[in-house]
């Protein structure tokens, strides 16, 4: 008998045609588009002739450049995008494919609604031309980002060409500690093995501590899979899943649900199954993470000192490491916790549902932003943003001194429209600390929700422990 | 796509790792609903001085006039990690670049650039450092030779490097396919797929 991982069984069920030299014809089931790289793909469709093979596979959602400021319309502060949104719109009613516009209750980041909505379901595969695709990996379905050519290849024939990678297990065995997050873990991760550790690899997560995590979590550690180098993230579906996808709007239903259920019991690797490379991590030995570069792999302990590039052996890491301390005005040796800051960003597809704002809410509550911080929260979706509002977390928020906006990427990424500032220090819940990411020289910090509220309050990078010392004993 | 044989030319070595895709292209310079125009914006960030004008940085390695018509790059691991865009490759193809020699790729970059006729080389790490270090003695003269038939890197006074690639995608660029137009050949295979599927995974069907 052959021994399979759970990524073997997914590739092996979507073979449509073997390719040669390990790349296969793989079946797509859903597609999902965005109007900043989908309108760019339904044009080139448009303009090569070329139709859906099953339209009512493909969604799209508006969320990269929409504005996220209250009352919005198609006008954005992005140069320019009001033409993408106006053209995605056209061009998805034109192809007859299910769209989720400005102001429509489903509105929201494109990874966020697909599981909302149980779009994406185990044991299916699912492409969007966004990298952050791999977040649904955490439903145990094969879901990866793809270029514009490719989405165009894959609504044109409901197929990809794809090499097949290498399979990777990552384990997070034991309990993690209070305060620390799965940000906290995939930073973790990725600082221990670099950015480009899992380049190559399919990982699948697993171990005690992600049985543990809630489907939001797992979303979150899934997210950064491709800041790992990583082709997608999964992790196998246990009844949390089902719990979650039961009673969605696209779950199955009646008879197909128990057909479903019955197909996804054996989504899992097999207890025999060999990886390619196996990564052992101690939960517990994890601790509130930061970055202090511009790679999601420079990341340390909250706690901790930024690394002296001098003591880094390998020439390139040092090199890095010495532009990004420059980049990011840094000294070697710095305790980032002595570092002020000017923004606080709590959003994007990797921390922005329920859970995330609620724990940030927690530690809100009752406080104020300090002086010179801009705070921004930007929920995941219209729905999230409803059910905070129905908690009461906007008025928390708010109260607090942050912004309370509508659902989007907004400044996780800088198009052109809003930013922080230049060269303003921003403690982020979002997953790249690239050069300019967040807008001209923008100097981005990666944390968790946690550490971006307590930041934001302290004014200076701090961490939950930072906040207790502060108000004493018993707060928190 | 044009096809791909041989080309002899100069070749630029930007020795960093981590080079992501909002480096090769910021979001900014991504302004319109098009697949061409981009070239202008190709490392903007580092190209030009300040962070919107036009303004040339002298330091910036392409603005060296040393390597004036470059058509090659060298980099370091993990080159066009990072965001999905296609924007990337489109707009290195734009500035006219033919070949990308790293030691690995972002995965999604790689699959675009044999997309769009860029042809992604991977050597060994110490393999493209000394291919660098030859070039900077002097760029014009020491030009690159790749040989995408014989999966060569050569150059006159430096020994052939061999290098892997997938053979559909060897042969896609050598064809200048349009790989759509290919898999579209393959109908009655997909359909054959989703015949069989309706009985293993009716629940996974949308109608
Ligand atoms: S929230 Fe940020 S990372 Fe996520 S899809 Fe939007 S721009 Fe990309």
């Amino acid at each position: 008998m052959v021994h399979l991982t759970l990524f073997e069984k997914l590739w092996n069920a979507h073979v449509v045609a073997d390719l040669g030299e390990g790349a296969a014809l793989l079946y797509i089931d859903r597609i999902f588009l965005h109007e900043r790289t989908g309108s760019i793909a339904l044009k080139g469709l448009v303009e090569k002739k070329r139709v859906i093979r099953h339209p009512e596979s493909v969604f799209c959602t508006i969320d990269h450049i929409v504005d996220t400021l209250p009352g919005r319309t198609d006008d954005t502060l992005v140069e320019g995008g009001k033409a993408f949104i106006q053209t995605t719109r056209a061009s998805a009613r034109a192809a007859g494919i299910t769209f989720y516009d400005i102001g429509d209750a489903r509105q929201g980041i494109v990874h966020v609604i697909s599981p909302e909505q149980a779009i994406v379901l185990p044991g299916l595969t699912l492409v969007c031309p966004d990298s952050h695709t791999c977040t649904q990996g955490a439903f145990g379905a094969l879901a990866w980002g793809v270029g514009s050519t490719e989405v165009e290849h894959a609504m044109s024939t409901n197929t990809l060409r794809v090499k097949k990678p290498k399979t990777m297990g990552v384990s997070f065995n034991g309990t993690l500690m209070a305060g620390v997050t799965a940000k906290d873990m995939i930073l973790h991760l990725i600082a221990a093995y670099t950015a480009a550790g899992a380049s190559g690899y399919a990982v699948e997560f697993y171990g005690d501590a992600v049985a543990d995590l809630t489907m939001e979590a797992r979303m979150t550690l899934c997210n950064m899979a491709v800041e790992f180098g990583a082709f997608t993230g999964i992790i196998a579906p246990d009844d949390k899943v089902i719990d979650y996808i039961k009673g969605r709007p696209y779950a199955p239903k009646g008879e197909n649900w128990q057909r479903a259920l019955e197909y996804w019991q054996n989504l899992k690797s097999d207890k025999k199954a060999l990886f390619d490379k196996k990564i052992t991590i101690e939960a517990s030995a994890i601790k509130p993470m930061i970055t202090w570069g511009t790679n999601p792999g420079q990341a340390i302990a909250i706690d901790g000192q930024v690394p002296f590039p001098a003591q880094i052996r390998d020439d390139h890491q040092r090199a890095a490491a010495e532009k990004a301390l420059a980049y990011m005005d840094i000294a070697p040796g710095t305790y980032l916790t002595e570092l002020t800051i000017g923004g606080a960003f709590i959003g994007s597809c990797t921390n922005s549902r329920l859970p995330d704002l609620r724990k940030a809410g927690k530690i809100l509550k009752g406080r104020k932003v300090a002086k010179g911080v801009r705070a921004i929260c930007v929920p995941g979706s219209s729905q999230i943003k409803r059910q905070a509002e129905a908690e009461g977390l906007d008025k928390i928020f708010i109260e607090a001194g942050f912004e309370w906006r509508e659902s989007g990427c907004s400044m996780c990424f800088y198009a052109g429209g809003e930013s922080f500032g230049f060269e303003e220090r921003v403690v982020t819940s979002t997953n790249r600390n690239f050069e300019s990411r967040q807008g001209p020289r923008t100097r981005s910090h990666l944390a968790s929700p946690e550490t971006v509220a307590v930041s934001a309050i302290m004014g200076r990078i701090a961490s939950l422990s930072d906040l207790n010392e502060e108000v004493g004993n018993g707060t928190l | 796509m044009e096809p791909f044989s041989t080309i002899k030319a100069v070749a630029i070595p930007l020795m960093q790792i981590n080079v992501d895709t909002d480096c090769i292209i910021p979001s900014r310079e991504m302004g319109k609903v098009s697949k061409t125009g981009l070239g202008e914006g190709l490392f903007a960030g580092w190209r030009y001085k300040g962070t919107s004008g036009r303004e040339i940085n002298s330091e910036f390695i392409l603005n060296d006039a040393k390597y004036k018509q470059a058509q090659i790059l060298l980099s370091g691991s993990n080159f066009g990690c990072g965001s999905s865009r296609e924007h990337a490759v489109w707009a290195m193809v734009e500035y006219g670049f033919k070949v990308i020699i790293a030691p690995s790729f972002g995965s999604i970059f790689y699959n675009n650039c044999i997309g769009n006729g860029l042809l992604p080389i991977i050597l060994a790490e110490k393999d493209v450092i000394s291919l660098a270090d030859w070039i900077v003695e002097d760029p014009q003269k020491n030009r690159l030779t790749i040989n995408l038939e014989k999966q060569t890197v050569s150059g006159p006074e430096v020994m052939a490097y061999y290098f892997e690639l997938a053979e559909q995608h060897k042969n896609m660029l050598q064809k200048g396919y349009d790989v759509i137009d290919l898999t579209l050949l393959r109908q009655d295979e997909i359909a054959a797929f989703e015949n069989q599927d309706m009985k293993n995974r009716l629940w996974a069907k949308l109608i």
